[in-house]
């Protein structure tokens, strides 16, 4: 299993993810620097956190137009598993390999904070190694994670299933109050219609050792191993 | 030639007599450039005019320092297993208080390039933050604008930003202090030195376009009082947290390559003081051109290139030779980078721009700023406030519990979980211990150790007794090192006082300096860097003395460490480091309720330091060994508040009970002693916790229980956990948001 980290000027969650993946979990895993055209011999791309080319214009949409998105494009389309998270997130949307959008939050500020998400499907590349309905602990930090989309296209991602993260509280209720960031419907995060492509505001890399305060991130990368070990020969 | 005018001496910040001194060192006189150059260089910012003879006397030795105070730009010690760690405080007062965002995100950039030029990758941030009350607009304005500016820059830079304090005092209103703290780590004791290795060495400058923002920076916001801020708006520098983001990777490969011999950050004074303290520290000359320098505005003069504080640019030192790795590394980072000038043999900066020369001053001239000397007397005004009787003070209208829901509303003491949750505080993945914590806990990856950082200060303390006020914040420091588990291993400095030049503020410089070195003495440690603000006063005021203490500690195994909050049903609560929970009078000294429900800042506040390490060192003790479950020093607020901030953070309530009768509420439950830390255990090492403090000879007395949703204290108090708890987390954001 053999995971390619994408890193962009300015991104931060790159050695977290590098952290999370290989140290704790062993897992192969080699960054991939952004000016990249073509990216081979990966199982997996992930793209971090942080703040791509200082996030001008909007929140990924620079990154969404590097040398590097044709290639992860191409990858996906062709199957391969992309997982973006906070400003990996932003790029999917802003790439349009995710839809929807991500604005600022409702409140205006970033938040940096512990998060409870309910994990709504396990029938995934990302989730199977959750079991249904596994409310999990992983902190979100962010200033533009509120995930907006047309009614149609909301729509669609909930009758779709295609909705893998959602804010709860401690109840396991997808309140308001729950919501750190105004997001429709308390989204935490998405898939693309093929499944491949998963975009989320948390940070599964920074919930993964309990002394951190939360492992609950592990079982993301270990789905996505699993999925990958299966697929092969 | 007409004498100089006294107009453009006070552009520069040179007094006459400064000036003579230049004329008589040069033999002549100086040029413009250089009259620009001496401000800068000779400015309290960067001269330590005031304070160079005063930090001499502050302990600089131990066993673990690898790079000694003064030496580099941050000073660097051994925290074991093959790692090393540079920190420093540095303030960013007046451009805060003349452009808060700016200022403050500025602050964070400029101490985050101190740390990277010791070859360190930050790795946490603190700030510690004072200003008038909030419940002023213009307070309000510049409390938002200085958060928004941390929070911008430094969210945006992948360091976390832990903490640290903030403070509301009248005192500040005119002048708040924004001082930030930056955390570096160092792996096998690569260590970079700001210097040059030998003549023939390029001077290479990367990072951001010069422009002409922060001229006289140093100068004129950071050494004299300033009464039109407005005006100084434009010498406040605009910062670029993504560039900095970029340097700060670029730089950590940088100097991984052969023949980068040195590196420097370009901070107050810009170029002229990265060069010229480079050209020192390496006993050699420079030559500058300042038309390879590359910029950003058309038409800029030798004296602005030279002066520009423009952020985001660092300087390197590198074998001829090396250059062309370098710049492909440079350009893969999308960095500007140039050579703008040589290192020499002897010892004079000479610069020009193209072929022409404009300046030749020998480098000890320039760096040799004068050193002012004083010893002022204790001013009466001082001595009368602290004779003042608190065992006599008024009667109040108002209970115990009244009281108690009062100060937890205090924005001094009210959670600021609303600021902290607005910085990222997790990136790079070591976080055990979040802001709001006694001290901030970072884990060092691939390693069971871990770092505790915190700043420190109680200004009113320090104003009511500077010597002791200083000693109680280097206490104060290490007692919150020591709550989580940590051994206070090196402080830093933000020394943050009034205008130097008179008598009152000199005994403060004198007497906090004095007592920050007895206490440091005491525990052994070094100050291993530090930053001097003078000069912080508005018209109505000086700031109280504020000495800001930064201090890092060193915990062996991380698995064993303490957080303040109470954790179970049935825990007992035991006091460390006095025989009864109840305060005396005098204990009131400066204290917020003597503040807020009397209005008064007086009396004379204590320390025994003799005291205070062996109920540190107890403390660590029984955190590393694993008995104590949570641990809590008094501080603002007394033992009352404490038990319930403990209480809050735990989800449980707790019950005081002592056999002690409470004579006198006021001082008793809430008077702020030093030297007591409030811990807690499992029942059944109650007896066990209560001997070994017997063994040690450090007072300790069991004072209650943790377990259900009430406090209660002796039959005074009895409030419901959730009503202090909607007081205390949420007081402050109410007073905040006007």
């Amino acid at each position: 299993m053999k995971f390619g980290i994408v890193v962009f000027p300015g991104s931060w969650s790159e050695r977290d993810m590098h952290y999370a993946v290989s140290d704790v979990l062993g897992y192969q895993a080699e960054y991939i620097w952004h000016r990249e055209t073509s990216i081979n011999g990966f199982d997996a791309v992930l793209l971090p956190g942080g703040f791509s080319y200082g996030d001008h214009l909007r929140c990924g949409a620079i990154a969404a137009h590097s040398p590097v998105m044709g290639a992860i494009k191409d990858f996906a389309n062709n199957g391969g598993f992309v997982f973006g998270s906070c400003n990996g997130f932003q790029i999917l949307c802003e790439s349009g390999l995710l839809p929807g959008a991500l604005i600022r939050n409702d409140h205006l500020s970033f938040r940096c904070a512990p998060g409870t998400l309910r994990v709504e499907t396990t029938a995934t590349p990302f989730t199977s190694q959750y079991a249904d309905g596994d409310v999990v602990a992983m902190p979100i930090s962010h200033g533009e994670g509120n995930f907006q989309a047309d009614d149609e296209t909301l729509a669609m991602l909930e009758a779709e299933g295609r909705v893998i993260f959602r804010y709860v509280d401690d109840q396991n209720q997808a309140t308001l109050e729950a919501n750190p960031n105004g997001s429709l419907n308390n989204i935490a995060g998405i898939t693309n219609e093929q499944g491949n492509v998963l975009g989320m505001m948390p940070h599964p890399e920074r919930a993964c050792e309990p002394l951190l305060g939360s492992s609950d991130g592990n079982p993301l990368w270990q789905s996505i191993a699993a999925t990958v070990d299966a697929g092969k020969p | 030639m007409p004498p100089i005018s006294q107009e453009l001496l006070d552009e520069v910040a040179l007094s006459r007599a400064e000036y003579e001194a230049i004329v008589d060192r040069l033999g002549r006189e100086p040029n413009p450039l250089e009259i620009g150059l001496f401000g800068a260089l000779w400015s309290e910012h960067c001269g330590y005019k005031h304070t160079k003879a005063l930090l001499r006397t502050l302990p600089n030795t131990s066993d673990r320092l690898l790079v000694a105070p003064g030496a580099e730009n941050a000073g660097v010690v051994d925290i074991g297993d093959g790692y090393a760690v540079a920190f420093k405080i540095e303030s960013h007062n007046h451009p805060s208080a003349v452009e808060p965002y700016e200022g403050a995100a500025t602050g964070i950039g400029g101490i985050v390039r101190d740390i990277l030029a010791m070859g360190a990758r930050p790795m946490a941030l603190m700030n510690s933050l004072r200003f008038g009350p909030p419940t002023d607009d213009r307070q309000r304005y510049l409390l938002n604008g200085v958060v928004s500016g941390i929070s911008g820059y430094g969210n945006c830079i992948g360091v976390p930003n832990v903490g640290g304090e903030i403070v509301f005092d009248d005192s500040y209103a005119g002048n708040p202090l924004v001082n930030a703290m930056c955390v570096g780590i160092i792996k096998d004791a690569k260590i970079m030195s700001a210097s040059a290795d030998a003549p023939g060495d390029l001077i290479i400058l990367v990072g951001a376009k010069t422009g002409r923002d922060g001229i006289h920076g140093a100068s004129g916001l950071a050494s004299r009082t300033f009464e039109e801020q407005a005006e100084l708006r434009s010498t406040v520098q605009v910062g670029n947290p993504f560039l900095e983001k970029v340097l700060i990777e670029a730089c950590l490969e940088a100097i991984q390559l052969p023949g980068v011999v040195g590196m420097q950050d370009c901070g107050a004074a810009g170029i002229t003081s990265a060069a010229v303290e480079m050209a020192e520290r390496s006993e050699l000359g420079i030559n500058i051109d300042v038309a390879k320098v590359h910029r950003r505005e058309t038409e800029m003069s030798p004296y602005e290139v030279m002066l520009s504080e423009s952020q985001e640019r660092m300087i390197l030192a590198v074998k001829p030779g090396h250059e062309s790795q370098l710049f492909d590394l440079f350009e893969k980072w999308d960095l500007d980078a140039e050579i703008i000038g040589t290192f020499k043999p002897g010892n004079q900066v000479v610069i020009s721009e193209s072929k022409e020369q404009i300046s030749s001053t020998p480098v000890v001239t320039l760096t040799d700023a004068p050193e002012y000397q004083f010893n002022s007397p204790k001013p009466n005004w001082l001595t009368e406030l602290q004779n003042a009787d608190l065992s006599a003070l008024p009667d109040l209208d108002i209970t115990p519990s009244q009281a108690l829901l009062t100060l937890l509303a205090s924005p001094n003491i009210a959670s600021k979980h609303t600021i902290w949750r607005q910085y990222d505080h997790q990136v790079q993945n070591n976080t055990v211990i979040a802001p709001g914590g006694d001290a901030a806990l970072l884990r060092i990856q691939g390693t069971n150790r871990a770092l505790a950082v915190t700043t420190d200060c109680n200004g009113r303390l320090v104003y009511l007794n500077p010597r002791v006020g200083a000693a109680i914040a280097v206490a104060e420091a290490c007692r919150n090192l020591s709550c989580v588990g940590a051994e206070p291993v090196a402080l830093t400095d933000g020394l943050n006082f009034g205008n130097p030049e008179t008598p009152d503020i000199q005994y403060q410089l004198q007497e906090a300096v004095a007592g920050m070195s007895k206490a440091a003495t005491a525990f052994n440690i070094p100050v291993v860097s530090g930053n001097a603000s003078l000069y912080n006063e508005s018209p109505d005021t000086a700031v109280q003395p504020t000495p800001i203490i930064g201090a890092l500690g060193v915990l062996e195994n991380v698995q064993n460490h303490a957080t303040s909050a109470f954790k179970d049903e049935g825990d007992t609560i035991i006091l460390i480091g006095s025989n009864t929970p109840w305060a005396e009078p005098e204990t009131l000294a400066g204290s917020e309720v003597l503040s807020i429900l009397h209005d008064t800042t007086a009396g004379n506040p204590s320390l025994d330091l003799e005291l205070e390490t062996k109920v540190q060192s107890l403390t660590r003790s029984l955190i590393q060994q694993g008995i104590a479950k949570s641990a809590h020093d008094i501080s603002q607020g007394g033992l009352a508040v404490a038990i319930v901030e403990s209480a809050i953070q735990g989800n449980i309530g707790a019950t005081i009970q002592h056999h002690d009768p409470i004579t006198n509420w006021l001082p008793n439950l809430f008077g702020e002693p030093q030297s007591r830390i409030i811990l807690t255990c499992n029942s059944t090492d109650t007896d066990r916790i209560l001997r070994t403090a017997k063994q040690t000879n450090t007072p300790a007395t069991q004072v209650g229980a943790v377990g259900g949703d009430q406090i209660r204290i002796n039959n005074l108090i009895n409030l419901s956990l959730q009503t202090v708890a909607d007081t205390w987390l949420n007081a402050f954001e109410r007073a905040a948001s006007g």
